[in-house]
C-alpha cells in the first residue's frame, strides 16, 4: 500500500511538473486530488485496512495529500504569475484609445450663480422666498417711492402689460424688490430674506445690456439693524463667492426705497483698465445697490421706522459668473449654445 | 455732467489729481464716468494768427495762408472756407499729432506737397485737434488768445464725466460739484459776486407777469435788459460751455446756457420787443393750441402743459423749449431773462407726451427747490450785461405763489450711530453739514441739530437724508463693517409651499443632468408666430398675454408654454452640434386668467390677488443619436422609448407612480405620444414631435418632447418619500413568453402580473412578431422575479401562484403561454 502511495505521488508530481496552465491544473486536481481520484480512494478505505497498517498508511496518505496540496498551490501562483506576464504581453491594449462616450448634462451657468447665492445668504439666515414675474405698478414702484413721473422711473425703463380688464396697471417686474414690501406686509420683524428672479427691462441689448435677467434681493428688517451690518453681510458675500484677495468699494447710491442708499462695486480682474468692456476703464464693477430700508416704505407697510430698521440689497445675476468666469458679454445666456453651456 | 476742472477751480482750490478727486466724488454718490483730457495730445499745436491769404495758383478751393506765430511765420494750404485776415487759429507744426478728418486716426502730421505747393504745417479743425466732429471749417479762436502760446495752455482742460443721480440736480451744475469738493476736501467754496448795475425805469413798469396755473409754477423770476448788441459771446465763456459739450450761440442764449451749467437753474431768455401785449403769462395750454418749437418742428400741446404765453399766443413750452416767435435773433435789442421753477410732474408728463427733452427740462423734472431762481437771475442779468451790454431795469419781478415753510429736518449723532453704525460728534455733525450748506440751529435738546434746508437742495426731507449727507461726506469707508447679530427669524419649514418647490425643482434638475440633460434659460416673451408653431393644427387654446410696448416683435407676448423656446433652442444647436442632444428648461408660464381661487391651487402655486396665474413647467427635448458615435459604438438615433424611459427615470426618482395613455397633444406625432396620468390627472406628455411641429422650428432628425407640470408634482407631493422596507428573503425568477393580440397593451398585460403581492419585479426582455406567429399576434418575454417578505419562496408555492396568474392573463387579456 506504502508502495503504491509512493507511486502515486511520483507520478503526481510528475504530472504536475509538466502542467502548463490553469485548465490543466484543474484536471491534474480532479485526477490526483478530486473526489474520485486514488488517493481519496485510499484514505476512504484506510477503515477497512488491518489495524496496525492503519496509522502508517494514514500518516502516509496525509502526507501525500499535503504535499500534493502545497504543489498545487504553489504550481498555481506560478501559473497564475506566467499568465499575468504572458496576458500583459499579449492581451495589451491600447490605453489611449477614446473611452466609452457618455452623456453629460449641467445646469446653467445663471441657475447655479441663483444657488451659489443663496448657500451664501442661507448660512448668514437669509431665506429664499420668490415673487410673480408680472406685477402690479403699485408694488413695482409706488410702494417703493417711485411715483409716477418720479425721475428714479428713468432708472427702470418698463415693459408694461396690456391690460385686459380695468384693473390695476400690470407691468414685468424691473427689480425683485416688490417682493420686500409683498413680505413687510405680511411678516412682521424680525425678517432676513432673499428673493431671487427674472426681472425685465425696456432697454436694447448688447454686450453688457439685457432686456431679461435676473436679480436677487435681499432684505434684513429687526430693531438695531444698521449700514454697518449692511456692510458687514454684503462684504462678506462678496469674499465667499470671490474669495478673500479681491477688494470690494463701499460707497454713495442712490435708490429711491433706501436711504442712505449705497452699492458695492469689486475690482475688476479681466481688466488692463484701457477699454475694458466690463468695466469700461475704471476698474471696478458694481454688482449691487444697497441702503437702509427708507422710512416712508417701512410706515406704509406699518412698520414702525423709529422703533425698526432695516436694510435691502439687489444684484443683477449674470454680472457674477460674467466675473469669475471672464465672460464678456452677457447675450451668451441667452444664447443658450452648447458650447458655451458646456463650459459650467 | 461734465465738468470742466479749470472751472471747477473758480470756486474751490483742487489739490487732488483728477483721478484722485474722481475717486473722491464717486465714494460720496456723485460717479466718475471718465476723465477727459482735452490738449494732451497739442504738443506741436501752437496759437497763430493769420496775417495774409493768397489764392492757390492750382486750385480755386484751396488758399495759402501765411500764419504769424511771434517769431515766425509759416504758409499752409488750407481748404477751410472761413479762414480770414486776422483770425487766431490753431496752428500745428510739422511732426504735431492730429486726428485724421477723414480716418479719424491720430497720425503726425508731415510736411507735404499739396497741389505743387508745400504747405508748412496746418491750420485745425476742430476734428483734427479731438474737439468735435467738425471737419468743414477750421477752429477760430477768440481775439484775445495769445499767439504764439502753446494751444494747450489756453484751450486745454480736464473734463470730468460726473453720472449724477436722480435726487441731486444741484450736481447737474458746476458749483453744485464745487461744493461737494469743498465739503469732502475741506476747502471753502468762494461763488462769484452777482452784484449789476440797475439802471432807468422799473421793471415792474416794463413787463407784467401772470401766473394762472400756480399749481405747475411755484415761482416766475425774471429780469429786463435793454439795448443789447447780440453777437458771439467771449471766449472765455465759449470754452467752458464746448468743454461741457454745449456748443457756442450767441452771447444771450451763451449766458443763459453758461447759468445753467454754473447753478443748475435753467433760464430762458425772451426777445422783449416781440411780446404782445408786454405780458408774461404762465397757463396751461388750451385744448388743442400747438406751438412751433426752435427745432422747427410743429407740437400739439394739452391742458395737462404748461405754457408760457404773451397776450396772444404760447412761446414757449415751460421749462421745455422755446418757440420761434420770441427767440432771441441777431436784431434783438432787449431780452426778459426768466429764471422760474416748475412742477416737475408736468415737465416730465409734457417731454413724454411731445418726445422731447432738453438740458433745461433733464434739470426741471429731477425737481428743483423753489428757492432757487433768484440768485441765477442776477448771475445770468450781470454776465449779459458784460457780454452784450445794456441797460438793466430796475428790480427783478418774483411771484411766488408756491412759497412753503421750509420743513424741520433735524439729527443727532444717535440717529447717525442708529442708522448707519457710524459714532461720530455731534462737532463733526455740525461741520460736515454747514460745509454742505445747510444753516445749523441750536436745537431744544441740546444734542440735535436742527437745519434749514439749502435753497439749492430738493432731496433733504427727513433724518435719514441728512444722515446719508453726514456719512457720505465722513466717507462710507469710516463705516465699520458689522455682522448681523440680531435673532435669526423663524425659519421656514421643509413642508412649506417655498422649501418644496425648491426641492423638486433640485431634484429634477440633478435627475435630468444626471441623464445627460443640458439646462437652458430662454426668454419668457416670445412671438405669437412662435408660440403659434407648438400647436399648428388650432388657434391658441389661451390668449397669451401681450406687452403694451415691446421691444421688438420677436419679443412681444408672455409665453403659455415652454415648447417654442426649448425647440427654437434645440434648432439653434443642431446646427452647430452633431451628435445627440438633449436640453430642458424649468421655467414659468403665464395665464392670463385669475387664478381659481380653490384650496389646494393655494397651497402650491404662489398666486397673487389681481395678477396672473404663473405655473411653473419643465420641458425637455432630445433629438440626433442616442450616444455619440465612437469607435465603440457607431451610435443609434433616439425614438419614443429613450424619452419615455427618461421620464420614467425622472419620475421614479420623484416617487411618482403613473399610468401612460395614447396622447391628442398637438405637439406631437399621431400615435406616437403619451398622456401620463396619475388617477385621472395629466401630470405630463411624452412624444415624438410632430413632423409638422418640427418643419417649423427648422428641426431635422427624430426629436423627442417631454414636458411636466410641476404645479401639479406638487399637488402630488412629489418628491416626499417615505421609506419601504425591502425583503431580505431570496427571489426565484421566472421568464414566461406570452402570446397575445396585437392590440393588447403591454401595460394591461402588466398590471395583471403586477397585481400579486409576491411579485417584486416585472421585465419585458423581448417582443417578437413574425413567421412563428399567426398573424396579427405578437408575444411578450417577461421575466418575473417572486420573493416574499418574510420568508423563502419554495418552487411549489412560486408555481402555484404562476399557474394562477397564466390563468388570469388568458381571462383578462388573452394572454397564451407560447411553448
Amino acid at each position: 500500500m506504502l508502495e503504491l502511495l509512493n507511486g502515486l505521488h511520483a507520478q503526481a508530481l510528475d504530472e504536475l511538473g509538466k502542467v502548463s496552465d490553469l485548465r490543466e491544473l484543474e484536471s491534474w486536481r480532479v485526477r490526483h486530488l478530486g473526489k474520485k481520484s486514488d488517493l481519496t480512494r485510499i484514505l476512504r478505505s484506510l477503515s477497512a485496512l488491518p489495524a496496525e497498517e492503519r496509522p502508517v498508511v494514514g500518516n502516509r496518505a496525509n502526507e501525500v495529500k499535503r504535499d500534493l496540496e502545497a504543489g498545487l498551490r504553489d504550481r498555481e501562483a506560478i501559473l497564475r504569475q506566467d499568465f499575468l506576464v504572458s496576458a500583459s504581453q499579449s492581451q495589451r491594449l491600447d490605453a489611449t484609445l477614446p473611452g466609452r462616450p457618455f452623456a453629460y448634462g449641467g445646469i446653467h451657468p445663471v441657475t447655479q450663480t441663483i444657488e451659489d447665492i443663496c448657500d451664501v445668504f442661507g448660512q448668514m439666515g437669509f431665506q429664499t422666498v420668490e415673487g410673480p414675474d408680472v406685477e402690479t405698478e403699485y408694488y413695482n414702484f409706488e410702494a417703493l417711492n417711485i411715483p409716477q413721473h418720479h425721475p428714479a422711473r428713468d432708472m427702470f425703463a418698463t415693459l408694461w402689460i396690456e391690460p385686459d380688464t380695468a384693473g390695476e396697471q400690470i407691468l414685468l417686474r424691473t427689480h425683485t424688490s416688490p417682493m420686500q414690501i409683498r413680505l413687510m406686509e405680511e411678516q412682521s420683524p424680525p425678517i432676513r430674506v432673499i428673493v431671487p428672479g427674472r426681472v425685465y427691462r425696456y432697454e436694447a441689448t448688447d454686450a453688457t445690456h439685457e432686456s431679461m435677467f435676473h436679480h436677487v434681493e435681499g432684505l434684513a428688517v429687526d430693531k438695531n439693524i444698521t449700514l454697518a451690518d449692511l456692510k458687514g453681510t454684503l462684504i462678506e458675500f462678496c469674499r465667499c463667492l470671490f474669495g478673500e484677495e479681491r477688494k470690494v468699494r463701499f460707497r454713495c447710491d442712490y435708490f429711491p426705497f433706501v436711504e442712505p442708499g449705497a452699492e458695492i462695486a469689486i475690482e475688476c480682474l479681466a481688466c488692463t483698465v484701457d477699454g475694458c468692456r466690463l468695466c469700461g476703464g475704471s476698474g471696478w464693477i458694481e454688482i449691487l445697490g444697497a441702503g437702509m430700508v427708507h422710512p416712508d416704505v417701512l410706515a406704509r407697510v406699518g412698520i414702525n421706522p423709529e422703533v425698526y430698521s432695516g436694510f435691502a440689497f439687489g444684484m443683477g445675476v449674470e454680472r457674477l459668473p460674467m466675473l469669475r468666469y471672464g465672460i464678456d458679454d452677457i447675450r451668451l445666456f441667452y444664447s443658450n449654445d452648447l458650447r458655451f453651456l458646456r463650459q459650467f | 455732467m461734465r465738468v470742466s476742472l479749470k472751472w471747477l477751480r473758480d470756486y474751490v482750490d483742487i489739490a487732488l489729481s483728477a483721478r484722485e478727486l474722481g475717486d473722491r466724488l464717486t465714494a460720496a454718490g456723485l460717479e466718475l464716468n471718465d476723465i477727459e483730457h482735452i490738449g494732451e495730445a497739442w504738443d506741436n499745436v501752437v496759437i497763430g494768427e493769420v496775417v495774409t491769404l493768397n489764392p492757390h495758383p492750382d486750385a480755386d478751393r484751396l488758399t495759402l495762408a501765411t500764419v504769424d506765430l511771434g517769431a515766425e511765420r509759416f504758409t499752409v494750404v488750407c481748404g477751410a472756407p472761413n479762414i480770414g485776415v486776422g483770425q487766431r487759429v490753431p496752428f500745428a507744426r510739422i511732426g504735431a499729432k492730429l486726428i485724421d478728418g477723414r480716418t479719424g486716426e491720430a497720425t503726425a502730421l508731415k510736411k507735404a506737397r499739396i497741389r505743387g505747393v508745400v504747405s508748412e504745417g496746418m491750420v485745425c479743425s476742430e476734428k483734427e485737434l479731438g474737439l468735435s466732429d467738425d471737419h468743414d471749417s477750421i477752429l477760430v479762436l477768440s481775439p484775445d488768445a495769445p499767439v504764439g502760446a502753446p494751444l494747450g495752455d489756453y484751450l486745454g482742460d480736464v473734463v470730468l464725466d460726473l453720472d449724477i443721480t436722480p435726487n441731486r440736480p444741484d450736481c447737474l451744475s458746476v458749483t453744485g460739484v464745487a461744493r461737494e469738493i469743498g465739503a469732502l476736501t475741506d476747502r471753502q467754496l468762494s461763488l462769484p459776486s452777482a452784484d449789476y448795475a440797475e439802471s432807468g425805469d422799473s421793471v415792474h413798469s416794463l413787463v407784467s407777469v401772470d401766473i394762472t396755473a400756480p399749481d405747475l409754477c411755484p415761482r416766475y423770476c425774471a429780469g429786463l435788459i435793454t439795448g443789447i448788441r447780440v453777437g458771439p459771446s467771449p471766449g472765455w465763456m465759449q470754452q467752458r460751455l464746448a468743454s461741457s459739450g454745449m456748443r457756442p450761440i450767441n452771447n444771450v442764449v451763451d449766458v443763459t446756457n453758461y447759468v445753467m451749467l454754473e447753478y443748475g437753474q435753467p433760464l430762458h431768455a425772451f426777445d422783449y420787443d416781440r411780446l404782445v401785449g408786454r405780458r408774461i403769462v404762465v397757463r396751461r395750454a388750451g385744448q388743442g393750441e400747438s406751438i412751433t418749437t426752435i427745432d422747427g418742428v410743429e407740437r400739439r400741446l394739452d391742458p395737462d402743459m404748461l405754457v408760457i404765453a404773451d397776450q396772444e399766443r404760447a412761446i414757449a413750452v415751460a421749462g421745455i423749449m422755446g418757440s420761434g416767435a420770441s427767440e432771441v435773433t441777431g436784431e434783438t435789442r432787449s431780452v426778459l431773462l426768466e429764471s422760474a421753477n416748475f412742477d416737475r410732474v408736468a415737465i416730465r408728463r409734457g417731454c413724454d407726451r411731445l418726445r422731447l427733452r432738453s438740458e433745461a427740462s433733464l434739470r426741471f423734472d429731477k425737481g428743483l427747490n423753489s428757492g432757487l431762481p433768484p440768485m441765477p437771475l442776477k448771475r445770468a442779468m450781470q454776465l449779459l450785461l458784460e457780454a452784450a451790454g445794456g441797460k438793466a431795469a430796475c428790480g427783478v419781478i418774483d411771484i411766488y405763489p408756491g412759497r412753503s415753510r421750509p420743513e424741520a429736518v433735524s439729527v443727532s449723532a444717535g440717529d447717525v450711530a442708529r442708522l448707519a453704525g457710524l459714532k461720530i460728534g455731534v462737532g463733526q455733525i455740525r461741520k460736515i453739514l454747514i460745509s454742505l450748506g445747510f444753516e445749523c440751529r441750536e436745537g431744544g435738546s441740546g444734542s440735535r441739530v436742527s437745519v434749514v434746508v439749502p435753497y439749492w437742495r430738493s432731496d433733504i426731507r427727513c433724518t435719514a437724508d441728512l444722515v446719508e449727507e453726514i456719512v457720505r461726506i465722513a466717507g462710507y469707508d469710516k463705516i465699520p463693517a458689522a455682522r448681523l447679530s440680531a435673532e435669526l427669524p423663524r425659519q421656514q419649514s421643509k413642508a412649506s409651499p417655498m422649501l418644496r418647490r425648491r426641492a423638486l425643482r433640485k431634484q429634477l434638475r440633478t435627475t435630468l443632468t444626471g441623464l445627460g440633460f443640458q439646462e437652458i434659460l430662454t426668454y419668457p416673451l416670445v412671438s405669437l408666430e412662435r408660440l403659434q408653431k407648438v400647436s399648428p393644427n388650432s388657434e391658441l387654446k389661451t390668449h397669451p398675454l401681450k406687452v403694451a410696448n415691446p421691444m421688438s416683435r420677436e419679443q412681444e407676448y408672455l409665453r403659455t408654454t415652454l415648447r417654442s423656446g426649448v425647440l427654437t433652442t434645440l434648432a439653434h444647436n443642431q446646427r452647430v452640434e452633431t451628435a445627440g442632444i438633449k436640453l430642458f428648461e424649468i421655467g414659468k408660464v403665464f395665464c392670463p386668467q385669475k387664478p381659481d381661487c380653490g384650496a389646494d391651487e393655494d397651497e402650491v402655486a404662489q398666486s397673487y390677488k389681481g395678477l396672473p396665474r404663473e405655473d411653473e413647467m419643465l420641458c425637455a427635448v432630445l433629438s440626433g443619436l442616442r450616444t455619440e458615435p465612437s469607435w465603440h459604438d457607431r451610435g443609434e438615433m433616439i425614438d419614443f422609448f429613450d424619452a419615455k424611459g427618461l421620464l420614467e427615470t425622472v419620475l421614479a426618482r420623484c416617487g411618482i407612480e403613473a399610468s401612460f395613455a395614447v396622447s391628442n397633444d398637438e405637439t406631437m406625432f399621431p400615435g406616437r405620444g403619451a398622456d401620463v396620468l396619475v388617477g385621472d390627472e395629466r401630470i405630463a406628455v411624452v412624444g415624438e414631435l410632430h413632423p409638422g411641429v418640427a418643419q417649423a422650428f427648422d428641426l431635422s432628425g427624430g426629436v423627442c418632447l417631454i414636458e411636466l407640470y410641476m404645479e401639479k408634482l406638487l399637488r402630488l407631493n412629489a418628491g416626499i418619500r417615505q421609506y419601504q422596507p425591502f425583503t431580505r428573503f431570496p427571489g426565484l425568477t421566472r421568464d414566461i413568453a406570452l402570446v397575445l393580440d396585437e392590440e393588447v397593451s403591454y401595460q394591461s398585460v402588466e398590471s395583471v402580473i403586477r397585481a400579486y403581492p409576491m411579485v417584486t419585479r416585472v421585465t419585458l426582455f423581448d417582443l417578437y412578431r413574425g413567421e412563428q406567429l399567426p398573424p396579427g399576434k405578437k408575444s411578450f418575454a417577461i421575466r418575473i422575479i417572486y420573493q416574499s417578505p418574510n420568508r423563502t419562496l419554495t418552487d411549489e408555492e412560486t408555481d402555484r401562484i404562476q399557474e394562477n396568474m397564466l390563468g388570469r392573463l388568458q381571462q383578462e387579456v388573452g394572454a397564451v403561454l407560447r411553448n
